[in-house]
């Protein structure tokens, strides 16, 4: 078995704006291998997030190949990619979109209610996901009783609860002050840590020093892609 | 997602959303009541009608010889009601000649009536129906006796000057005394009371129990019409699968007896209970005629209302739809997810429906002579009508918000 988990190869994806194209990406070329920790930046309107909700299988590419774990998912039809979404990603947002009535548990246990798990079972496998991200407490409260810090460990729960292969996180501390951030950011690392596959999107490189290899996008190109130094308290792959 | 999820999330959003909900399901609340009521109603009307209305008839083996319809439903043209005033009466002789002749076995009595002042002791009731009758009367009637005893065929041969109340009758002249040996006035002529017959109750919110029989050669005869005329002739086939046998004998009878031709109509009319019961037949089939289309209105408005409802639920919960998609959930499961709470928000409506429907029909019951009766299936048809209007309403939105692209949801605001 192979350790690439992912690979794009020549991904374009272009927006028509009126009559007008936008062309979002312009052939990326990318591999991502089994616990690397990835940090995508680059400029707004770069297309970050184009290339995220692409590996997250939200969109599919305009031209282009796209395999996760050894599966074409470039031509898979809508239900597959549902699937996909549920079993394989998961997604972190800046924004956190949190079901605003249901409780933190009931969010968490959101994507094992389209995996078919039923309730006792999903019930504990959430609750696990939440002291993993350092949540029991808070567990039935729901999330406008939460703090902004706290909103985003729910989501990065709901994205662990299927155990996948890939986490990833467009602006995951765009919304958070600075000490936030770095608590989330220690949620990452530790996930990391303990053999998670992390992808995330920033463009604050402070944040982008928790990350092993930095990929920079510019005008829906890979401009540059590098390794970084470990951090002194970052642990190693 | 399974079916018990999908309607504790389709519970907790129509929760989430009481007053708009609320307004949703007017329509099909305003449907199903009417079902409810009007189906229970008719049906009441039913049991009233073949139960009591027809056993006050002296039940369904029973029929009337008599000059001309008594009771009449529908259209009475001029000329009929003046074919009918000229009508010959129905005689004791016809009877004698129709009684010798009939094969069938039967009971049969004979009825002369009206309406009198019956008086004890100062005390008067007025209005008060009185049959004169032979001894029979009682056996077709069915009627018992609570105190003391009909009279005998005996007595009416003698012309015996005695009566037999009804029973809120003599409560109303003897207020809990003994009436039986006591004499009252009918129309100011004595009789003597010997019995008293059970209580009937009420048809229609009219008392049964408001009369008083005597002998059909008893004083009270005079009140009633002119010698050797009388109202009709009572004939219960004892088989009720001979009545049929019975009512043509007697037609054939009286046709004989008064030289008709085969091709003029009878100028006399047989009154049974099916015919009173066949004339409501014909108001319940309009009624259950009228009925699919009042309901089917309020029910088509009633699912507009819910399909557009459910197409604002779906903008508004735009963002909603897109989370659920961004983690997994198929076209599939978000259109499962709005059709069920599109059914569950009509059936809450049906439900309620059936409640208010039943209510209007109870009270209906309670406040007006109307009976009214539950059918199970009209309960069962309001349900099944209620899960049906809010599939039908719910598919095109819920078609809407399972297409949705999510991340377009997801910027939604
Ligand atoms: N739905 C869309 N329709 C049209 N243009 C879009 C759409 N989404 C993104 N774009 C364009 O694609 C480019 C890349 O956007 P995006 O991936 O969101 O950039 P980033 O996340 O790096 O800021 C931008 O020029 C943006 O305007
Ligand atoms: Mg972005």
């Amino acid at each position: 078995m192979t350790d690439v988990i992912i690979k794009l190869e020549g991904i374009t994806r272009d927006y028509m704006m009126g009559a007008e194209q936008v062309r979002a990406l312009r052939g990326v070329d990318l591999e991502i291998r089994r616990n690397e920790y990835v940090a995508i930046m680059g400029p707004s309107g770069s297309g970050k997030s184009t290339i995220m909700n692409m590996l997250g299988c939200l969109d599919t590419p305009s031209a282009g190949r796209y395999w996760l774990n050894g599966h074409e998912v470039s031509r898979m039809k809508d239900d597959d990619l549902a699937r996909i979404r549920n079993r394989e990603i998961g997604f972190v947002f800046q924004t956190f979109n949190l079901l605003p009535r249901a409780s933190a548990l009931a969010n968490v246990e959101l994507p094992l209610v389209y995996a078919g798990i039923s309730g006792r079972d999903r019930r504990r496998r959430a609750e696990t996901a939440l002291h993993r991200v350092g949540l029991g407490e808070r567990m039935h409260h729901k999330p406008n009783e939460l703090s902004g810090g706290q909103r985003q460990r729910v989501a990065i729960a709901r994205a662990l609860v299927n155990e996948p292969s890939i986490l990833l996180a467009d602006e995951p501390t765009g919304n958070l002050d600075s000490t936030t951030s770095e608590e989330i950011m220690r949620v990452f690392g530790a996930l990391h840590a303990q053999g998670q596959t992390v992808v995330l999107v920033t463009h604050e490189p402070e944040i982008a020093t928790h990350a092993h290899r930095v990929v920079v996008l510019r005008d829906g190109r890979v401009d540059s892609d590098r390794a970084t130094p470990p951090r002194a308290t970052g642990v190693a792959a | 997602m399974p079916f018990f999820e999908a309607v504790i999330l389709a519970l907790s959003s129509i929760r989430a959303q009481k007053l708009k909900s609320f307004f949703s399901l007017v329509g099909v609340l305003i449907g199903v009541t009417f079902l409810i009521a009007v189906v229970s109603i008719v049906q009441g009307m039913n049991v009233y009608m073949t139960d009591k209305f027809a056993d006050a008839m002296g039940g369904i083996n029973t029929f009337q010889l008599q000059s001309r319809p008594g009771m009449t439903f529908g259209n009475v043209t001029e000329a009929m009601w003046k074919e009918w005033q000229r009508r010959p009466r129905i005689t004791i002789e016809d009877a004698a000649y129709v009684e010798a002749r009939v094969t069938t076995p039967a009971r049969f009595s004979r009825e002369s009536g009206t309406s009198a002042g019956v008086g004890y002791h100062g005390k008067m009731a007025t209005g008060i129906d009185v049959f004169t009758v032979d001894a029979e009367f009682f056996r077709i009637k069915n009627w018992n006796i609570a105190d003391g005893r009909a009279f005998s065929p005996q007595e009416v041969t003698a012309g015996a000057s005695v009566v037999v109340l009804g029973g809120e009758l003599a409560d109303r002249l003897f207020d809990g005394a003994e009436p039986v040996g006591k004499t009252v006035t009918i129309g100011g002529l004595p009789h003597r009371v010997i019995g008293v017959v059970e209580k009937q109750g009420t048809l229609f919110g009219i008392s049964l129990d408001k009369f008083a029989v005597t002998p059909i050669t008893s004083p009270a005869r005079l009140l009633t019409n002119r010698p050797h005329v009388i109202d009709d002739l009572q004939v219960q086939a004892i088989d009720p699968a001979t009545m049929p046998a019975a009512v043509e004998e007697v037609t054939t009878l009286m046709r004989v007896r008064r030289g008709l031709k085969p091709n003029e109509t009878a100028n006399f009319n047989i009154a049974t209970a099916q015919d009173a019961l066949d004339q409501w037949g014909k108001i319940s089939r309009i009624l259950f005629l009228a009925l699919p289309g009042l309901v089917g209105i309020s029910l088509v408005v009633g699912g507009i209302v819910i399909m557009n409802i459910m197409l604002m639920s779906v903008v508004e919960r735009t963002r909603e739809i897109g989370i659920r998609k961004a983690l997994g959930a198929r076209g599939r499961d978000i259109m499962a997810q709005f059709v069920v709470e599109s059914a569950t928000l009509s059936f809450t409506g049906a439900a309620i429906g059936i409640a208010t429907g039943l209510l209007l029909a109870f009270a209906v019951r309670a406040l007006t002579p109307l009976p009214a009766a539950v059918a199970p299936w009209s309960i069962g048809l309001a349900v099944g009508l209620g899960i049906l209007v809010g599939v039908v309403a719910g598919v095109y939105p819920a078609r809407q918000a399972s297409r949705l692209d999510p991340i377009a949801a997801l910027g939604h605001e």
